[in-house]
């Protein structure tokens, strides 16, 4: 039995890594600027992962192998180098691999988010809430106008909590239920939740990031690919969470435009 | 080192059926009461399971007789989203708290730490006994969440805020549900912190004479330190959990900031931070994965040397390595909050302790691995489950590499990756540290054996069954499917669903198998061959004593322990094992101290 424990182990250790290795379900195609670092992080990590977890699956199956039928009068025999020896080794393999892994994943990670946004770039703001994705553009004025949640109003679509009769920078802003962004400018995207705790993920753009209610916070991206991508939300935040979408549109600057335009007439 | 022949019997043996079987300060009674209810837990959290897979894989397939579960969460037998929500949350707490904390740590650890010491008893049975009424107490509250009002919580285990705290006003179950969640939590961790303190007494007081700290088997380190962690972590989700209470019925605002409109209401909450609940809930939160699994690693290593028939590489090293695990465990929470919104200055904090744990968590398959070589393997249900753990805290543990650095969680964070990684690491590899348990210790448990072809059956089912429920999560993560989703609606989520269907056979065959195991421990507890005393020539005091152990473990004498606990194919030994209390000289015999 312990033989055919072994072979099991194997082959699932096998069948396990053959989707992996085979791309049968991989990471979304990558449409950013930040992308392809945290691509080359995932791919190095899964080069170390993935032979760590064959080698731990190959070496448990071949000592369960070879050890679970001793001849009689066989003596115990002990791992050459001992605890030491595999100790020293844990240090150095293990070591070495997680320092590598800290030092270039932090290298991906600040690029995301040590770095300021440019200057030039575009700020849109997404609010969250349950179970909708809305976004705001400044309009030619360039700026946001304050925010009012008691003058929030579904029905009469303030979804924001505009007073445009009142305060001058939100009389140009345009509200969208879709967000489209040109492509390869950077977009500064700044974060706002209405009610609850959501979260902002589009797999292509390799973003994701929480809305944290009473804290507003930004990230700054480009996007290098015109297409059409989903924006989900993968906070729980309530029973339609599952169905809290919106598209991310990427245009050619000059579709941006004429769509900006339109929807500034639709406001 | 006690000598514990001052002691005189704490508490006599009790008469009463209600003394002795339902109040009882016997820790083996509390122990196996412990087991029962981690045993209701476990058939309730796996029902759960099923129906969300059944649902996720047919979103609008009606489930015959659900409706009698909820009428208002299931209309026509087919479950709302929210019921999905709900049962989610519930399946989620019941494994992490009534299963894979109670199981591994309070039931062997409560059977058999007392023996394995040397002592009587607990030094505070009445505590004992205390601890796990109220754990019951918790369970029912928890479990009365399905019963009243608009039924459980939907929030999900973590109960993140706002959604929490806000009441009804954000959903079903998210009033009265949430407020018997936090009850129910906040009582399971009272029962949790008298269990830690007559655990941490017992390792360090109750040992008998001759029995160092060194001297002390492997599980009883592993229920030592969980112990402590479980002192530290759970004082901290208390208070969390009262302070969530409050601000559903006493209208602070803990968690709760200012501005939030829901469902058109502006709330009158001002000035709470969403953030510090993540911040206590991870900081019990994360020592909780460790809480699951250094008892289940203590566990398989004791079967392990008992059917490797050799001590292990180093005794010494695993202790330090599972101390190690403790101590980093509260490093290394906010790698839950990665893109929580936390400072990602502070991602980098945590990022690195959480890849240095995988340093200890090594060392600990290499000397399994490494002790496995050269030594003389016997192969029953006890070490192929002890086999199979190995196998899944490797598969469990690899992942853990992507999920330490804030970079990649970037694309893996809430998606089923993260879930395929906490499943096998903590609960597959937990579960498989019980069964080997039951299957090692039910005959000293009960006096009857368990049948070991049903046992091997019941390994081979789990064993496929579980790689092939949980292997293929990770690959739904990797394409970035988000979990906690009732349906996949999204466009690049449709093509995933027939991977979803394949889990959900898998999950509701591999459910199924677990009945074999159910039925072998009811069988045998009446019908099962009679137990020696010592069936697996085991070292450790447990063996040394009748089988099931007398009121007070050891009759009238308590044991003199003269050995280190694995006195396996010494050489020079005039048997091939020697036990803790055998006094006799081994010249060649490895002794820490």
């Amino acid at each position: 039995m312990a033989k055919i424990l072994a072979v099991t182990i194997i082959l699932i250790a096998i069948g396990s890594a053959i989707p992996i290795v085979m791309h049968t379900w991989h990471l979304p195609q990558d449409i950013s600027t930040h992308g392809p670092l945290i691509d080359e992080q995932y791919a190095e990590t899964m080069a170390e992962a993935g032979i760590s977890f064959l080698a731990g699956q190959f070496v448990l199956a071949f000592f369960i192998w070879k050890f679970s039928s001793p001849k009689p009068g066989e003596k115990i025999r002990s791992f050459p180098g001992g605890a030491a020896g595999l100790v020293i080794a844990a240090f150095l393999l293990v070591g070495t691999e997680v320092l590598a892994l800290g030092i270039f994943g932090a290298k991906a990670w600040a690029s995301v988010y040590f770095t300021p946004p440019a200057a030039n770039a575009m700020p849109v703001q997404v609010q969250a809430g349950q179970f909708a994705f809305y976004f705001r553009y400044p309009g030619p004025d360039g700026k946001f106008g304050p925010l009012h949640p008691d003058q929030i109003n579904e029905a009469n679509a303030n979804f924001f909590g505009l007073d445009q009769t009142h305060d001058q920078d939100s009389k140009d802003d345009i509200v969208t239920a879709e967000m489209a962004i040109p492509v390869n400018r950077e977009i500064h995207l700044l974060m706002h939740s209405k009610d609850l705790g959501h979260s902002f993920f589009v797999p292509e753009l390799r973003v994701q990031q929480d809305f944290v209610p009473g804290l507003d916070l930004s990230i700054h991206f480009t996007a290098t690919k015109v297409g059409k991508y989903e924006i989900v939300c993968t906070q729980l935040c309530g029973l339609g969470h599952y169905n809290m979408k919106a598209y991310l549109e990427v245009m050619s600057q000059e579709d941006f435009d004429n769509w900006l335009k339109q929807q500034a007439a639709l406001q | 080192m006690h000598d514990m022949s001052a002691h005189a019997v704490q508490h006599g043996a009790p008469t009463s059926f209600i003394r002795k079987y339902v109040f009882s300060l016997d820790h083996k009674v509390i122990g196996k009461q412990y087991y029962a209810l981690a045993l209701v837990a476990v058939v309730w959290g796996m029902v759960l399971s099923w129906l969300m897979r059944i649902h996720l894989g047919w979103t609008n397939l009606p489930i015959p007789g659900l409706h009698l579960l909820s009428s208002t969460g299931a209309p026509g037998n087919v479950m709302t989203p929210e019921y999905y929500l709900q049962l989610m949350t519930m399946h989620g707490t019941i494994m992490v708290f009534f299963v894979l904390t109670t199981a591994p740590f309070a039931a062997f650890g409560n059977f058999f730490l007392p023996i394995q010491v040397g002592a009587e008893d607990m030094p505070f049975p009445h505590f004992n006994m205390m601890s796990f009424w109220v754990t019951f107490v918790a369970f029912l509250v928890l479990v009365s969440s399905f019963f009243v009002g608009d039924g459980p919580t939907l929030g999900g285990w973590t109960q993140y805020a706002p959604l929490s705290a806000v009441g009804s006003v954000s959903g079903p179950g998210q009033g009265l549900g949430v407020v018997l969640w936090a009850a129910s939590i906040g009582i399971f961790c009272v029962g949790q912190l008298l269990g830690s303190l007559n655990f941490i007494t017992t390792t360090l007081d109750m040992r008998t004479r001759g029995m160092s700290l060194m001297r002390l088997p492997l599980t009883c380190w592993g229920w030592f330190i969980t112990s402590v962690m479980g002192l530290t972590a759970f004082a901290v989700l208390m208070p969390a959990c009262i302070l969530l209470i409050l601000d559903h019925v006493a209208g602070t605002s803990f968690f709760v900031p200012s501005n939030l409109v829901i469902n058109g209401q502006l709330l009158p909450h001002t000035g709470g931070s969403t953030l510090l609940w993540q911040h206590l809930f991870w900081f019990f939160g994360h020592p909780e994965v460790y809480i699951a699994i250094v008892p289940g690693m203590g566990i398989v290593s004791h079967v392990l040397i008992t059917n490797m028939r050799r001590r292990m590489l180093s005794h010494r090293v695993l202790i330090y390595s599972m101390g190690s695990l403790a101590v980093l465990s509260y490093m290394v929470y906010g790698h839950h909050m990665f893109v929580s919104g936390m400072n990602p200055y502070s991602s980098l904090a945590f990022s690195f302790p959480t890849l240095v744990i995988t340093i200890p968590s090594t060392i600990v398959v290499l000397i399994w691995l490494g002790s496995l070589y050269g030594s003389k393997l016997r192969i029953n249900s006890a070490s192929l489950f002890a086999l199979g753990f190995i196998s899944m805290f490797i598969s469990g543990g690899v992942s853990g590499f992507f999920l330490a650095q804030p970079s990649i969680d970037i694309m893996l964070h809430a998606t089923y990756f993260v879930v395929a990684h906490f499943h096998l690491v903590m609960a597959v590899a937990a579960i498989f540290g019980i069964f080997s348990a039951t299957y090692f210790w039910f005959g000293k448990m009960t006096g009857h054996m368990m049948n070991e072809t049903l046992g091997k059956l019941h390994f081979w089912l789990s064993f496929v069954g579980t790689y092939c429920i949980f292997m293929p999560f990770h690959y739904l993560g990797i394409a970035g499917n988000v979990r906690r989703y009732q349906a996949f609606t999204d466009d690049y989520l449709i093509p995933l669903i027939p991977l979803h269907r394949f889990i959900t056979v898998a999950a509701i065959l591999t459910g199924l198998a677990q009945f074999i195991f159910i039925y072998n421990l009811i069988y045998s507890r009446f019908k099962g061959a009679p137990a020696p005393d010592n069936p697996w020539e085991g070292t450790s005091l447990e063996w040394s004593t009748a089988t099931p152990p007398p009121h007070n473990n050891f009759g009238d004498k308590l044991p003199v322990v003269y050995h280190d606990p694995y006195q396996y194919n010494v050489e020079g030994a005039s048997t091939e094992y020697v036990m803790q209390t055998s006094p006799e000289q081994l010249k060649n015999a490895h002794e820490e101290n």
